[in-house]
């Protein structure tokens, strides 16, 4: 049974996250400036404290006593979320208020706790990472439930608060109702999981499925409810049939919460269907011929419905939502694949995804143009002479995005490649190649326009954030894009160890139902 | 550290350097760093083993660089590799040379790009691990889109996204069938391992039918960069925008990428693929030929015209390839080497008139001799050792392609090589040689000689240029001008040296031909009998 005090050992990084939240949200209020003014530093601190927690304290053996699914998976998920995270909490968390904050400066305005909502925002991006750690040591599913909402319910506020204006609210409002549907449809399908299997708990309900999957016994209900919180879990993802939002919240929420969205509930939704699908042998047996089926189906229309519409775009966001709806398109090809492989290739993958993501927004989020995002290519045009390191890092994170070698996008996609070759799903390769092919002509306009073009009218008045944590973000991720393929075969190999299986697997009689 | 890192490592730590230091001295970085590179090419050149193994012969171990794929960091040469990596070692410091005065904005980024691009030019050529090698083959992209487009012509980026896009579409099948090869050998023989040797062993092992695709994937993602017709039409546009420098290492190493994937990895991995393929490609390559002088006659704009006559070029170059005969083998690579130097040095000296006049149109130009005597003679010579004089380097080069395939037929030839090509095919390639003849002495009549014509507006006065090439400017051709002469007058010592490696490749070949022509017959026997 369930050691409740291990459990919770394991569980630290979390605990200390959510303290903190706690904490930065009464600083947020504090009537002093300068101590309003820690409050995105300390966001970025504590989540980097969280995720030297995250290596630190983690106990393998409390994590297989604990009846985990994949019991390694938190030791490289953890880390890897909790530091990419400090990335975008470095973009997007001095961006708050900053407007506010400038004239509370001038003493053109007054404070006021009603006004002021860095604190709230920064303790809901940290509540939002707390889920998606929580999600890699969840063993039922309700906790699988919980985690995963406490990932999404903080970020349709972000959306909301982050600058409140018209088109933020409307993106907000969007993505909380779209979000709630998807919710239903998770919902439901766990609920057919149960009556198909009569078990919460994750490794119980491995058990049972795979048995019924293996004598063939009526499993209709158990495929329903997979593939019900498939759809639901697409939200998440981005994924079709649930990719329809992303363009219009990314684009109506200020980039740098864009940067957050695009990155944080994707892992959320991946890690929830690994680990669901593994509950129906993803990784071990293999999935269900249905299953896979449908799987096919979303990863082929994602990746091209995503690279088609980024092709069509003007605006950047726009165009960075439908580039990451095709990237979750790629990433799917490895659970069509479906092999203990494959999933390392996701989770390398996530992680590529992950800091290239951080290096192009932070290079984005380092300009503004009339104190809004700059969101034209046009106000890319000549940023060389003004902005030479934001310049250099979104071109090194689209390279990264294309798949150029020798950036670390490319062995995420090489990775994902191999997999899938592996499995035989040729057809999936190609079309993972043919729209990267498609995909290059986006990303080069993010790589070329600001080093080749000469800045044109639009792109005059174009001007630095005031923060200069984003360049600082921009910089660390850019760079890591360079140096990290050099170290590419010890990470591959901690991807590799995080999914290793049990060492002892600790035979449990199924209890009695 | 072997010579093979120095030719890579030195041109990227001096595009750092560049970037640290002021623009005045950037050249000169550019200079002395592809200068060490080519001293450490030179040096591997005179103690080079290959030359009598045609092996791959490496100065060190493999180091493990993702060993979860048995991906290596491996680099070593054969005696193909070796020459075009030396082609390139040379041609690099020769355009940096070059670019001094036409090179005037934003200096330091643009020797910085050109000091990337050659590195990477040198990891695919030195690289013995496959991804490894697609590594370098991709990156060059990066920097030669950012040479276009920011130093090109007027159109500089259109041709930098169509450079860019067709590149990469062909490059991404090469991907995929590199992977794809590797992930089926793991599952064949439980090992990991992206060494181009065992790609190679492993692919002839595999049905007839799984080469056929594999040989299209591979030899089709090349043939964009050679590029082949119907995949050649980035190419005009690309080599004409390019600033000259661009033009130069494009014309001379890049596009011999493909030719050295084709011969490196796309023939032996996949040999019974490429016979069967071997009319279709040959056809499309004879077509090239004929098609791209046909063009090149009509063209007003001499680079552009240079740039129409790579392709018929490079079209002989892979016919002489698809001969599957040591002449036709290693007349390719002859002509390969060849080409960057001619093609290459036509480049600089079109770009020396520019400089000059800022025009490359014909109709505005002609009679340049007596403006310029010193540069009529290189102008004259490179496009005689282009059209292919006897005596000059493109001749060798053509006529062993062209004998190649004429004598690649089902008939024995003299070593016993087989072909399935064959009089025909080199009889239409040696009517397109003509028409070269004809467009490049047109070109040469107009420019050089005939009555003198000059653009009025700006000439000289912008440039700061002597009215003739200067001493800078010779010292950029000469070396060139003597290579052209060398490997005309005595190609034997170069052709001896690559023969073992053309060989070595062309091995599997014989039986393979035979088989194909054998089965041939055979269903032309049988479709006989049925309708009898």
């Amino acid at each position: 049974m369930l050691d409740m005090s291990s459990r919770l050992a394991l569980l630290a990084p979390e605990m200390f996250l959510f303290g903190a939240a706690v904490v930065l949200s009464i600083l947020g209020l504090s009537r002093s400036r300068s101590r309003r003014a820690l409050v995105g530093p300390l966001a970025i601190l504590s989540l980097v404290i969280a995720g030297v927690l995250s290596i630190v304290t983690f106990d393998l053996q409390k994590a297989e006593s604990a009846g985990l699914l994949l019991p390694s998976l938190a030791m490289w998920l953890r880390p890897m979320v909790a530091f990419i995270a400090a990335g975008l909490m470095a973009i997007s968390g001095d961006f708050v208020d900053q407007s506010l904050e400038a004239s509370i400066a001038k003493s053109a305005a007054a404070f006021s706790p009603l006004r002021a909502v860095r604190g709230e925002f920064c303790a809901f991006a940290l509540f939002s990472v707390t889920g998606v750690m929580l999600l890699a040591t969840a063993t039922d599913l309700i906790w699988l439930f919980l985690a995963l909402e406490l990932v999404s319910l903080p970020t349709y506020v972000m959306v909301a608060i982050a600058r409140g204006d018209r088109p933020g609210l409307e993106a907000a409002v969007k993505y909380f109702f779209l979000g709630a549907m998807a919710t239903g449809f998770l919902l439901y399908g766990f609920a057919l999981l149960y009556g198909a299997t009569g078990t919460m708990q994750l490794d119980d309900l491995r058990d049972i499925a795979l048995a019924q999957l293996a004598t063939g016994e009526s499993s209709l209900l158990l495929v329903t409810g997979i593939v019900l919180s498939i759809v639901g879990l697409c939200f998440k993802i981005t994924a079709v049939p649930m990719h329809f939002y992303a363009p219009d919240v990314y684009e109506g929420a200020p980039l740098p919460v864009t940067a957050f969205l695009s990155f944080i509930p994707k892992v959320a939704g991946f890690t929830a269907l690994i680990l669901l699908l593994s509950c129906i042998g993803l990784g071990t047996t293999g999935l269900p011929r249905s299953v896979v089926a449908v799987l096919w189906m979303m990863s082929l229309l994602t990746m091209t419905l995503g690279n088609i519409g980024a092709l069509l775009q003007h605006s950047m966001k726009r165009t960075m939502a439908y580039s990451s709806i095709a990237h979750s398109g790629y990433m799917l090809v490895a659970l069509v694949a479906g092999s203990h492989d494959a999933i390392d290739a996701l989770l390398f993958y996530l992680f590529a995804y992950g800091v290239t993501t951080t290096a192009t927004f932070g290079g984005l989020a380092c300009i503004q143009r009339a104190g809004l995002d700059a969101d034209r290519f046009e106000d890319l045009a000549g940023l060389r002479r003004t902005h030479p390191w934001a310049t250099a890092m979104i071109a090194l994170g689209a390279l990264s995005f294309t798949g150029i070698p020798p950036l670390l996008g490319f062995f995420g996609k090489f990775w994902i490649l191999v997999s899938a070759f592996e499995a035989g799903q040729v057809v999936l390769v190609g079309a993972v190649v043919l729209n990267s092919v498609v995909s290059a002509w986006y990303y080069l306009r993010f790589a070329a326009t600001p080093i080749i073009t000469e800045p044109a009218g639009r792109s005059s008045d174009v001007g630095q954030n005031t923060s200069r944590w984003p360049v600082a973000a921009s910089i660390v991720f850019g760079c890591a894009l360079v140096v990290l393929p050099v170290f590419v075969g010890p990470l591959m190999k901690s991807v590799q160890e995080s999914t290793a299986a049990p060492v002892v697997v600790v035979e449990t009689p199924l209890r009695q139902r | 550290m072997s010579a093979a890192w120095i030719t890579i490592l030195a041109p990227l730590l001096g595009a750092l350097l560049i970037g640290l230091s002021p623009a005045k001295a950037a050249r000169w970085i550019a200079l002395s760093v592809s200068g060490v590179a080519l001293a450490a090419i030179l040096q591997l050149v005179m103690n080079f083993p290959g030359w009598k193994s045609g092996l791959f012969e490496s100065e060190a171990n493999p180091v493990p660089f993702l060993p979860e794929f048995g991906i290596t960091l491996w680099l070593g040469y054969d005696s193909v590799a070796i020459m075009l990596a030396l082609l390139n070692a040379v041609l690099v410091p020769l355009c940096v040379l070059g670019s001094f005065s036409a090179i005037r904005e934003r200096e330091r980024e643009y020797y910085a790009w050109f000091m990337v691009l050659s590195a990477s030019i040198m990891l695919a050529f030195a690289s013995r691990d496959a991804i490894l090698f697609y590594i370098g083959y991709e990156f060059t992209l990066v920097p030669m889109v950012f040479l276009i487009a920011i130093w090109g012509g007027p159109e500089r980026k259109s041709a930098a996204t169509k450079y860019f896009l067709y590149t990469f579409f062909g490059s991404i099948f090469v991907l995929g069938a590199i992977l794809w090869l590797g992930v089926s050998m793991h599952a064949a023989t439980g090992v990991w391992n992206f060494d181009i040797d065992a790609l190679i062993a492993y692919g002839q092992s595999l049905p007839a039918s799984t080469q056929w695709w594999l040989f299209l994937c591979l030899a089709g993602g090349f043939a964009v960069k050679v590029p082949i017709f119907q995949l050649h039409t980035w190419l005009p546009l690309a080599h004409d925008q390019a600033p000259t420098g661009g033009s130069v290492i494009l014309a001379g190493t890049l596009l011999k990428l493909g030719t050295y994937g084709i011969f490196r990895i796309a023939l032996p991995c996949a040999p019974e693929g490429a016979v069967a393929l071997a009319p279709f490609f040959a056809v499309l390559c004879v077509i090239a030929v004929v098609y791209a002088s046909l063009i090149c006659w009509v063209q007003r704009d001499v680079k552009r015209l240079i740039a129409y006559s790579s392709i018929g070029h490079l079209a002989l170059c892979v016919l002489g390839l698809f001969a599957f005969n040591p002449i036709g083998a290693e007349g390719s690579v002859y002509y390969m080497v060849n080409h960057g130097i001619s093609t290459g040095a036509l480049f600089l000296c079109i770009g020396m008139v520019y400089e000059r006049y800022h025009t490359k149109d014909m109709e505005r130009l002609g009679g340049l001799v007596k403006r310029m005597p010193i540069w009529a003679f290189f102008m004259g010579l490179f496009t005689f050792a282009s059209l292919g004089l006897p005596g000059l380097n493109g001749f060798v080069g053509e006529v062993l392609c062209l004998m190649g395939t004429f004598i690649a037929d089902s008939g024995s030839t003299p070593d016993n090589y087989p072909g399935v090509l064959g009089p025909w095919y080199a009889t239409v390639a040696a009517s397109g040689l003509v028409l070269a003849a004809m467009y490049l002495l047109i070109m040469l009549g107009k420019i050089v000689w005939g009555p003198l014509t000059e653009p009025h507006d700006d000439h000289h006065a912008p440039s700061g240029l002597s009215v003739d090439l200067n001493w800078r400017e010779i010292g950029v051709l000469a070396p060139l001008a003597v290579l052209c002469l060398w490997l005309g007058l005595a190609p034997g010592y170069v052709l001896s040296n690559l023969e073992p490696a053309c060989t070595r490749m062309l091995a599997p070949f014989p039986a393979i031909v035979q088989a194909h022509i054998a089965a041939d017959v055979q269903t032309a026997h049988d479709s006989e009998k049925e309708q009898n």
